[in-house]
């Protein structure tokens, strides 16, 4: 489904990921943990395609496709989708018109029905209950006076219509509490398939209890130092990621050169 | 005492004679007396040029008014037949169910109106004898012109107008529609819109001010608005100005509030190729609020200005402002604000905020935020921001596989949807909703 070789890429000139290597199949969770800087969110974004993130070699291929030469809303229409650790507040653009601009176009480029406004609300309000969200929050401007946790529930609620094949989330776990995060790992498993896979970027282990992942890759400082089965996460959870940043980059310890 | 004409205003001082001697000879007296003031001041005064120190019209450069000039339209109103022809014209402008007062070339046209039998709503004209001493108490008594030249030559050439009177306790079913249309019939019309609105103790309308004129000639439309809004009433006041691209447009709206009363405007501005607005909010009773909110769009090299000066005269008064531009083109926008807290006028609370959009480099804004607070228990805040299309939430959009240009058309429109949820009445609210829409594929 995925395949990252050697990716390098840049943010304003400075180097971020230094050689990526990653395959993902169908069907597989894969999460990424890493401490904060290491790249994790910049990989999220340059996978989905996000201006000012420049690649600088490497590739990437997703479903046998050139996915670095692809528009962000080409890839979202292949069946792509990112879960923003930070979802944006979009004034005066109500949910369900996003929501709705979204499948349509998602639809169209698979040659699927594109729903008028009364179908398309029948389709939200099937999902709204699967992710347990508010209905009001679909009449409401999209993320614009969200708390935390409405705003990372409404990225799940997003994915549940989209129904991509490979989701990335970067940080879905973050600021939520225990019952929160809880009920967000729940629906992201509702929305398992044996065909869809996941690439869970995430600094802490906890979510992983409950998504439990097929693959979990250490990255630091764009790399990704160890691959492993779950039990890296705990290993993580129990000993840090010092011990990683150090394998790293040894040069870390000495103070920096000016 | 003789005074010095401007050289701009001697065309216009030589259509006042001559309406004098025929036609306006047979009006009441005061009304002759009344034109005749304002005639005099802006003999004198000329048209406001954009020199230094002349704050009001900092920004916009009315000299293209003052050097073309624009004639009054003759007495005689268009043929019967000619304003059967504008009638497709007028219906695309309006909502069928309203209430409605049209004005074709200044000319109120009675076979295109119809008008609610609840309130008194006429021309002005025709109300001159029969509402003397209620029109006399408020006409040009709250809109001053002594030092401001387009006041002073609207109300030197008042006739024609909208006149409005609600009793106490009384409501508009439906909005009152007042059209206010130029015509291309002739080239560099002056038409000159006046609405005067008496909203009584405890009543409620809904006043909607459409101005709109042909693309293609120049023309000016030069318009008073005067709402007075006695205790514990409610106006909703919106006014869309869709003038053509050669058209200027002036326009003047004061309103005075009583206890309690609340006035509520939305102000549109889409067309034009200069055009200036001031609007002016006297809360004048304790109590008294106002909420003032505004968009303008616009592109190619159009200028829209807008004036908001809202004097806080008496304590526990408050006011919320909110104006959005979206700017294409060379376009260029002004916005001056300008909030009063008079002395004494204690536990005032105003809200101002300005925020623009710009779609091009090219497009330009000015504001000017102002501030005079003579009292010391008061709450005031201001914000103003512009900028260009968001690129995080841009990215956003395209990430759920909407394309560059709809999820540009998306927050562009979104942007102007904060203005547009705030209209309370469905059926205005949809009305701009198209124009809006409609604007917005121009820019």
């Amino acid at each position: 489904m995925l395949e990252i070789r050697n990716l390098h890429a840049s943010v304003n000139d400075t180097p971020i990921l230094r050689g990526i290597n990653l395959t993902i199949q169908p069907g597989e969770v894969h999460a990424v943990m890493g401490p904060n800087g290491s790249g994790k969110s910049t990989l999220a974004f340059v996978l989905a395609g996000r201006p000012g993130y420049e690649v600088t070699s490497g590739s990437a291929l997703y479903q046998g496709q050139d996915l670095l030469e692809m528009m962000p809303e080409d890839r979202a229409r292949a069946g792509l989708f990112l879960s923003f650790q930070h979802p944006v507040e979009v004034p005066g653009v109500r949910l369900d018109q996003f929501l709705r601009a979204g499948f349509n176009a998602v639809s169209k480029s698979r040659g699927l029905e594109e729903l008028d406004p009364l179908k398309f609300d029948r389709l939200l309000r099937r999902r709204v209950k699967t992710v347990n969200v508010d209905p009001q929050m679909t009449r409401r401007s999209v993320n614009e006076g969200f708390s935390g946790g409405e705003k990372k529930r409404n990225e799940v609620l997003q994915m549940a219509v989209l129904e991509p094949a490979l989701a990335i989330l970067d940080e879905p776990d973050s600021g939520l509490d225990v019952d929160a995060l809880r009920s967000v790992a729940q629906s992201i498993n509702d929305l398992r398939t044996p065909e869809n896979a996941l690439l869970l970027v995430t600094h802490y282990q906890r979510i992983l209890n409950y998504v439990v992942p097929d693959r979990v890759h250490v990255l630091v400082n764009g790399r990704i130092v160890k691959s492993g089965g779950k039990d890296l996460a705990l290993d993580i959870e129990a000993n840090g990621y010092d011990g990683y940043e150090e394998a790293a980059n040894p040069t870390l310890a000495q103070p920096a050169s000016p | 005492m003789t005074t010095i004409a401007a050289p701009e205003a001697i065309p216009y001082l030589r259509s006042f004679e001559s309406l004098e001697q025929n036609g306006y000879g047979q009006h009441p007296d005061w009304l002759q007396a009344l034109r005749r003031d304002a005639m005099d001041a802006f003999t004198a005064l000329g048209f406001p040029t954009a020199r230094r120190g002349n704050e009001e019209w900092k920004y916009t450069d009315v000299g293209p008014i003052a050097r073309a000039s624009f004639r009054i339209p003759t007495q005689s109103c268009h043929s019967e037949s000619i304003e059967e022809s504008l009638a497709d014209r007028v219906d695309s402008l309006t909502d069928p169910n309203w209430h409605r007062l049209v004005f074709i070339d200044g000319c109120f046209t009675p076979h295109l109106s119809s008008l609610p039998n609840i309130a008194t709503v006429s021309n002005l004209a025709d109300s001159l004898d029969s509402h003397t001493p209620l029109i006399r108490q408020h006409l040009a008594r709250h809109t001053p012109y002594a030092s401001h030249a387009f006041t002073a030559l609207n109300t030197a050439f008042l006739h024609q107008g909208s006149f409005l009177h609600l009793p106490p306790e009384t409501s508009l079913d439906r909005p009152l529609h007042l059209i206010y249309l130029t015509t291309a019939a002739e080239t560099h019309t002056l038409s000159q819109p006046r609405t005067l609105a008496v909203i009584g103790r405890g009543s409620k309308a809904t006043i909607v001010e459409t101005y709109a004129g042909p693309d293609d000639t120049p023309y000016l439309s030069n318009a008073i608005s005067e709402l007075i809004i006695k205790e514990n009433a409610s106006l909703d006041y919106y006014r869309l100005q869709q003038h053509g691209d050669e058209g200027y447009h002036v326009g003047t709206t004061q309103a005075v509030l009583g206890d309690g009363a609340h006035f509520s405007s939305t102000t549109l501005d889409l067309g034009g190729a200069l055009v200036r607005n001031n609007l002016n909010a006297l809360l004048d009773a304790p109590e008294s609020s106002c909420t003032l909110n505004g968009l303008y769009l616009a592109g190619e090299t159009q200028k829209i200005d807008n004036q908001v000066i809202i004097d806080h005269a008496k304590p526990h008064t408050n006011s919320r402002e909110l104006y959005k531009g979206i700017l294409g083109g060379r376009a260029r926008a002004a916005f001056h604000g300008s909030i009063t807290v008079r002395k004494n006028a204690q536990k005032v609370d105003a809200k101002q905020e300005d925020k623009n959009l710009l779609l091009s480099d090219k497009a330009q804004v000015n504001v000017k935020p102002a501030f005079w607070i003579y009292a010391d228990d008061v709450k005031c805040g201001h914000g103003a921001a512009s900028g260009q299309i968001d690129e995080n939430s841009l990215f956003y959009l395209r990430s759920r596989g909407i394309d560059h240009e709809q999820a540009h058309r998306l927050l562009v429109r979104g942007f102007a949807n904060e203005i547009i949820e705030t209209v309370g009445c469905p059926s205005v609210k949809s009305l701009i909703n198209n124009l809006v829409k409609t604007k917005l594929t121009e820019l």
